[in-house]
């Protein structure tokens, strides 16, 4: 058959209406699972290729390359103890900034604010959300890491200077910096998942605290946040994943150093930042493969915590009797 | 429970209060600054010649970054128009074949782990697939990067926006014999248009304002991109570049890029909640 043929071939006549459309609907039905099966396939491929582009690495340095805490391009050794311990440190100021303030904006939103002012500081939020990595970058860079050393740094020095995670050179440029601007990142997403885990607590149940004679105080700390604590926890898993996968913002003012430094002051590295700084420098074949290791890290270490948010909030929601 | 005096009650009371409304004053007053740094810094870098002009050298003076505007709207654009429909379509699965299959659980899962995928992951393995294979940075890489951002973040909007749609409405047009692909595409769709074509907004405005991906994968180049076979000019590697570089010109041209970034994104968020989702929450 010639192309022509084929474009009208009259399907219709041969097959009647029924099966026409029947065929349309299984064509519909097929592409759309083609689709979704596009989406499972990816994420295989991604999985494949990143093993098997890190298997160089895995061979010659095995599973001691997690905790070895040697990064020299030149003599060719390499491990990912600095960059892990530089993603989690800066992830974990990030949450232990970032959650705290997420809930009181939550409980600002949802239990003191009007609503017309709630829905005000909402879209503030999603303004802050959407702005580019790149830009907290710049931000953090040129504006943020200066403030610090010039004002915040010396005096948390001169208070805390004790402990030695306030002990060092205010340089601005290091793993609190990255820390602080990675929980104004992550500030949004806790925020909002928040306050709709707020939103969700019956009504009633607040009033029969309140008409108790409770106070604000009281209803938040024994009816509200003990009711929506799975809901809560969701949202810190949300932030940490937001938070400890993001590359420019924290590529601009970690520092990149390979070091495992206990000052919070002094230059660091993370994952994230060692793959945007020195993946289109790296020529060795041995030194690529490494740091495709350390993306295979990154990956596992996301795909787990999206793992665990997902069951926790599939549990949550068959609790919670909704659809699915 | 222990009681406690009124007084201490109270007052921690409106101490909660008072650290509850600091800290969205904090919250809002942050965001000024970024948004005031951006816009004067940003301002103060463009001209009409940045928007036409190709790069100055390092310390030199004049010159734009009209290549790299062009670039970056060639690869969101590409990057569209490969992320999108497929992302559409796995949504309809999720939503209106695949809701409590096995397989639909499966996708869905792969859905929110690969929208959890640090984005400079996926310009790891595109780099794996497309630039080692070839042997060179490309356009096409990068846009093949942004794809794969954009398709898990259309694919969840889409399933949430066809959920939306009541089921009696599918029925009703299924019962008049309606067949079921054209149920979805002519009435769900329908029904769904604003929030799908937000979902689809969103997504492309937010990987518009994506670096990492592109890092290692299309790259930046000085010139105009001709074709995307090669590497391309981009406004997000170029601030990364430029704002890394000791020359001010260079810093300040980061600054303009950083700016138009910005407004492109914010004006694309709150043009859709806006015009398209009148203020519905999420």
């Amino acid at each position: 058959m010639t192309l022509r043929q084929v474009l009208t071939f009259p399907v219709r006549a041969v097959l009647g209406r029924h099966a026409t459309q029947s065929l349309a609907d299984t064509l519909f039905r097929a592409f759309t699972v083609a689709c979704a099966a596009a989406v499972c396939l990816l994420m295989l491929a991604i999985v494949l290729e990143l093993i098997r582009n890190s298997e160089l690495s895995i061979r010659t340095f095995g599973f001691s390359f997690l905790w070895t805490d040697a990064w020299n391009p030149v003599t060719k050794q390499f491990g990912a103890a600095s960059s892990i311990y530089g993603t989690l440190v800066s992830t974990a100021i990030a949450l232990l900034v970032a959650v705290p303030m997420g809930l009181a904006i939550a409980l600002f939103l949802v239990e003191l604010a009007p609503a017309w002012l709630s829905r005000y500081v909402g879209y503030a939020l999603e303004l802050l959300a959407a702005i580019p990595s790149i830009i907290y970058g710049m931000w953090g860079l040129f504006v943020v890491a200066p403030y610090l050393a010039d004002h915040v740094q010396p005096a948390l020095q001169a208070t805390l200077g004790w402990i030695p995670l306030f002990d060092g050179p205010p340089m601005g440029i290091g793993m609190l910096t990255a820390g602080l601007i990675l929980a104004l990142m992550a500030l949004p997403f806790i925020a909002t998942v928040m306050r709709d885990v707020f939103t969700m607590v019956p009504t009633v149940l607040k009033e029969a605290a309140y008409g108790m004679g409770s106070t604000t105080l009281e209803v938040t700390s024994r009816v509200t946040i003990p009711f929506s604590i799975q809901g809560l926890v969701g949202a810190v898993f949300l932030g940490l994943a937001r938070a400890i996968g993001e590359t420019m913002a924290v590529t601009f003012v970690i520092g990149n150093a390979h070091n495992i430094e206990a000052s919070l002051f002094m230059p660091g590295n993370s994952i994230a930042s060692t793959l945007a700084n020195e993946f289109t420098e790296a020529s060795d074949p041995l030194y690529l493969s490494a740091l495709v290791e350390l993306g295979l890290a990154l990956f596992a270490i996301t795909f787990i915590i999206q793992m665990i948010a997902q069951v926790w909030l599939a549990r949550l929601k068959r609790r919670a009797g909704g659809r699915q | 429970m222990r009681p406690r005096s009124k007084f201490t009650r109270i007052w921690a009371d409106r101490a909660v209060k008072g650290i509850s409304g600091l800290a969205v004053l904090a919250g809002l007053a942050l965001l000024a600054w970024i948004l005031y740094t951006v816009l004067v810094r940003g301002a103060a870098a463009l001209h009409w010649d940045f928007f036409t002009q190709l790069p100055a050298p390092p310390g030199g003076s004049g010159g734009g970054l009209g290549n790299a505007m062009l670039g970056t709207v060639y690869l969101t654009l590409l990057a569209a128009a490969m992320g999108v429909p497929v992302g559409i379509f796995a949504g309809v699965y999720l939503s209106e074949y695949g809701h409590s299959s096995r397989f639909g659980h499966v996708t869905r899962f792969m859905v929110n782990t690969m929208m959890g995928i640090p984005s400079i992951i996926a310009g790891l393995f595109v780099y794996t697939i497309l630039v080692v294979t070839v042997g060179h940075f490309s356009g096409y890489a990068g846009a093949v990067a942004l794809a794969l951002l954009i398709l898990p973040i259309v694919a969840r909007t889409t399933e949430d926006m066809l959920n939306l749609v009541p089921v009696a409405l599918r029925e009703s047009a299924l019962a008049l014999g309606v067949p079921r692909w054209k149920v979805t595409l002519g009435i769900v769709f329908r029904a769904a248009r604003n929030g799908l074509v937000s979902g689809v907004l969103l997504a492309v405005a937010r990987v518009s304002g994506e670096t990492a991906p592109l890092l290692f994968t299309a790259l930046n180049s000085p010139y105009w991109p001709r074709t995307l076979s090669e590497p391309t000019a981009n406004l997000t590697v170029t601030i990364f570049n430029y704002a890394m570089s000791p020359y001010d010109n260079w810093q300040n041209a980061a600054w303009g890029a950083s700016f138009l970034i910005t407004v492109a994104v914010l004006l694309t968020t709150v043009v859709v909640r806006v015009a398209l989702l009148k203020g519905r929450s999420r």
